[in-house]
């Protein structure tokens, strides 16, 4: 494969897989912002719930996000193997979601965390091959 | 407090494992019985949605975006993902024990790591304490 080829198809597993960060990081915001949608539910029934959840601005730009990611990984698989790509870019993810969660959600990725983050990420490349 | 899990926030989990993973299946069986989808032979996409098993397919994973929402309104991120992983493990023994297939040691070997992934997360809190949050959820200092 040739360098500029190379440059295009690691290029776009990034970037699809910087897109699925991106939409599931912003979702699990919005849900945070929300609360338990048990709670939700219980108060204003399955309606007021689902009104809730969509009309959530986090929660809107992480699901336009995720169906960018959609398109964008057809864009992607049309210039790399799928054997590549779909282990690289959900391994890719499952690694940037943890990075994301600690900068972005604050949450506490403890040592149990990153390693289970790690197995993920090489258990779906193994599994995919 | 350690966020610990009700029986019914288990079986949210469990459902993000199955119906990613079976729906997935179900889709990818009836996209083959419809034939392959090119720009040339767009109305195909028309005539999948009238396939039974693509029809369940999408069923299943509104129902696995429903759930995973659900999760992460009560859950952090990173313990809801290997949740979503272990869809794999599901798919990979599915075709083993179902379709009997053959799996490589190689793939046995993600298999270990991915239940493995699992269990290290299950085993510890699902949720960070945010004071702020937490001050808030409890409804004190409204």
């Amino acid at each position: 494969m040739l360098a500029p080829q190379i440059i295009r198809v690691w290029g776009s597993i990034f970037f699809v897989s910087a897109l699925a960060v991106a939409g599931e990081v912003l979702i699990a915001a919005g849900m945070r912002e929300l609360g338990d949608l048990d709670d939700i539910r219980a108060k204003s029934g399955l309606v007021g719930t689902i009104r809730a959840v969509l009309t959530n601005g986090k929660f809107f730009i992480g699901a336009l996000c995720m169906a960018l990611n959609f398109f964008a990984m057809l864009f992607a698989l049309s210039i790399a193997d799928l054997s590549l790509a779909a282990p690289a870019i959900a391994s890719l993810t499952y690694i940037g979601n943890a990075i994301a969660a600690k900068w972005f959600l604050h949450e506490k990725v403890d040592r149990r965390r990153w390693l289970a983050t790690c197995f993920v990420a090489v258990g779906v490349a193994l599994i995919a091959h | 407090m350690k966020h610990t899990l009700k029986p019914s926030q288990y079986a949210v989990l469990i459902a993000i494992m199955l119906t990613a993973s079976v729906g997935d299946s179900l889709l990818s069986r009836g996209m083959g019985q419809v034939g392959q989808v090119d720009l040339h032979h767009l109305g195909l996409l028309w005539h999948a949605l009238f396939n039974p098993f693509v029809d369940a397919g999408i069923v299943l994973l509104i129902g696995f975006f429903a759930c995973y929402t659900t999760a992460l309104s009560w859950a952090d991120l990173t313990f809801v993902m290997p949740a979503t992983a272990f869809g794999y493990v599901v798919i990979a023994l599915l075709g083993r024990f179902w379709l009997h297939e053959q799996l490589s040691p190689t793939r046995w070997a993600g298999i270990l790591l991915i239940v493995c992934a699992v269990g290290f997360v299950a085993g510890g809190p699902s949720r960070t304490e945010h004071h702020e949050l937490d001050t808030m959820d409890s409804g004190v200092g409204r």
